[in-house]
């Protein structure tokens, strides 16, 4: 695939070759060893120091959007289970939000705690599955099959629970598919107990190895101005010292009576440094944090009702009436990820339906992170954002067969035109009056 | 430090299941049919849950051909027979989520607790239920 140089593009690499007369250009990717997924990385490198760096994403690019405006809502909820094999509940979970707002539907507060204990059992394992990579990334081979092995309970519960290790299949628009029922509550404790004991082991193996503290402290810093103004999530804006955590800010589901606080390295009293170390850290203690929330939700949760559509029929048929526009966000084990959907009465697919994945804020923070690193860093401070690349591509700009570059003038106008086909194509025209 | 997790390590059972034997065969294939001839045993696999989603079950008498399982399956599994009115699953392209066995009015689906269902076909009549 070779790329059509815009003259924008040729100005910034005059720019950096006069910047940087010593510079290498070294490409990684899109295979490369420090991501499972594909995306370009070109670093400009001067001696082992890294100076600057581009990204080109775009590889994995799966139309699944596309694909969703054609199915109808039932459908299109195994679809967003699909966007992502690692955080496959939070896609369902964004999605029946949004899904639940545009349609006016009110979910039975049983099915608000499960919906939390099963996404907080996922950030559990998808924690411990980011340890575990990280270890491999830094050579540490021991580790990564140490903490895999532990990530196996987390795995038999949610197995326990809903049917299936991964893509669990529970939510659904109105409620869950299936209850936790009280005989299941003793496993669960039992797991929780586990992985509590198991604290300490963790604090020992990876905050205090020396080999770790070497390899990950000052290494991809991303100071706390650098991941507002680039509006880092998740993880990531946490361990640079951003109380930010949409459980916290926009609570949702059970989450009001959970009382949920963001968590950054100072909870454990350690000063922020925004560096690889405090990421680990703040995902170590959201694990905790999420053992806790659990343990509370199985003494709180209220009986009653699982789901307000017994019937799956009556599902569809109150779908198919349903008009309006809705937006769900949950918090992911990766940030914050955002569903938007528009329904149409007496269509069955939605007219709309807009994915945006944590990884997508978590890119622009590559940049600082990146900037004088070393080479053998590379692997580490790219693992260290926990990426999933697959989630975030929503677009792959083929013109004449090739892949094309767009600028931001380009994009935004792109973008008004959509809105406007959006909106106009629904009926009203305020977008057009404002002239936006 | 790591040092004593890993020493201990050494005196505990492996996680793993060692499927389909303990020490890998020269071939899987020989070997299982050496299983089938009951010549050799096979290390059984680990026991799924009460709940597990696997292939699904069909009850052909009971199915009224009402098609609402075609309406929602997200795989597109399902294909209707019009003239015996009766559906037919191609288990290959399944999700296993499941929903069929919500949506059927009659209770003509269920989940079963098979799920060893590699194969050379996809046609192969352990992947098509009818």
């Amino acid at each position: 695939m070779r790329e059509k140089v815009k003259p924008e593009e040729k100005a910034e690499a005059n720019e950096i070759a006069q910047a940087c007369s010593t510079c290498f250009e070294v490409p990684i990717g899109p295979i490369h060893p420090a991501l499972k997924e594909g995306i370009r990385f070109t670093f400009w490198i001067e001696g082992e120091r890294i100076r600057k760096v581009d990204i080109r994403p775009g590889f994995m690019h799966r139309g699944i959007e596309f694909m969703g405006t054609k199915r109808n809502l039932i459908q299109v909820l195994y679809l967003a289970e699909r966007i992502c094999g690692i955080c496959s509940i939070s896609h369902p979970l964004a999605i029946v939000q949004a899904v639940e707002q545009a349609a006016g539907i009110e979910v039975p507060p049983r099915a608000q705690y499960i919906r939390v204990i099963i996404g907080e059992l996922e950030r559990i394992h998808s924690h411990l599955l980011w340890a575990g990579v990280a270890a491999h990334e830094l050579g540490f081979d021991t580790l990564l099959h140490y903490v895999w092995k532990v990530r196996e309970p987390v795995l038999d519960i949610l197995e326990d629970l809903t049917g299936n290790r991964i893509n669990y299949a529970i939510p659904i628009y109105g409620g869950v598919r299936r209850d936790v029922p009280p005989e299941k509550y003793p496993v669960l404790k039992d797991a929780l107990r586990y992985y509590r004991s198991l604290v300490d082991d963790f604090v020992n193996f990876f905050l205090r190895d020396p080999s770790i503290e070497a390899r990950t402290r000052g290494v991809g810093v991303l100071t706390p101005a650098e991941a507002d103004s680039l509006c880092a999530v998740g993880p990531t804006a946490r361990a640079s010292g951003l109380r930010k955590d949409v459980r916290q800010d926009w609570p949702y589901f059970a989450y009001p009576d959970l009382e949920v606080k963001a968590i950054t390295p100072e909870d454990m009293g350690l000063e922020v440094r925004g560096d690889v170390y405090d990421r680990i850290v703040v995902r170590l203690l959201e694990v905790v944090q999420s053992i806790e929330i659990i343990e509370r939700c199985l003494e709180e949760m209220p009986d009653g009702e699982i789901t307000a559509f017994p019937k799956v029929a009556a599902l569809l048929a109150h779908l198919k009436k349903a008009e309006g526009e809705g937006i769900g966000r949950h918090e992911a084990p990766r940030g914050e990820v955002i569903h938007y959907i528009r329904l149409q009465a007496g269509e069955e697919a939605p007219v709309v339906w807009k994915v945006k994945a944590p990884t997508y804020s978590n890119l622009m923070p590559w940049y600082p992170m990146f900037r004088d690193q070393e080479i053998a860093d590379i692997p580490i401070v790219a693992a260290s954002i926990d990426p999933c690349i697959c989630c975030m591509e929503r677009v792959q700009i083929v013109r004449d067969g090739r892949a094309e570059t767009m600028w931001r003038e380009e994009l935004l106008r792109l973008s008004w035109d959509k809105t406007r086909r959006i909106v106009g194509g629904l009926g009203a025209s305020h977008v057009a009056r404002e002239g936006i | 430090m790591i040092f004593k997790a890993l020493f201990l390590q050494l005196f505990t059972r492996p996680v793993t299941n060692r499927f389909p034997a303990k020490y890998m065969p020269k071939s899987v294939l020989g070997f299982l049919e050496k299983v089938g001839e009951g010549k050799a045993k096979l290390v059984p696999p680990v026991p799924v849950t009460e709940g597990f989603r696997g292939k699904i079950a069909y009850d052909r008498e009971k199915c009224i051909g009402c098609q609402m399982c075609i309406r929602v399956c997200p795989a597109r599994v399902i294909e209707f027979k019009p003239e015996e009115k009766k559906i037919r699953m191609y288990v290959a392209r399944c999700t296993y989520c499941a929903q069929c066995v919500d949506v059927c009015p009659v209770g003509a689906l269920s989940r079963s607790q098979e799920f060893l269902l590699a194969d050379y076909d996809r046609f192969s009549p352990n992947l098509v239920v009818e």
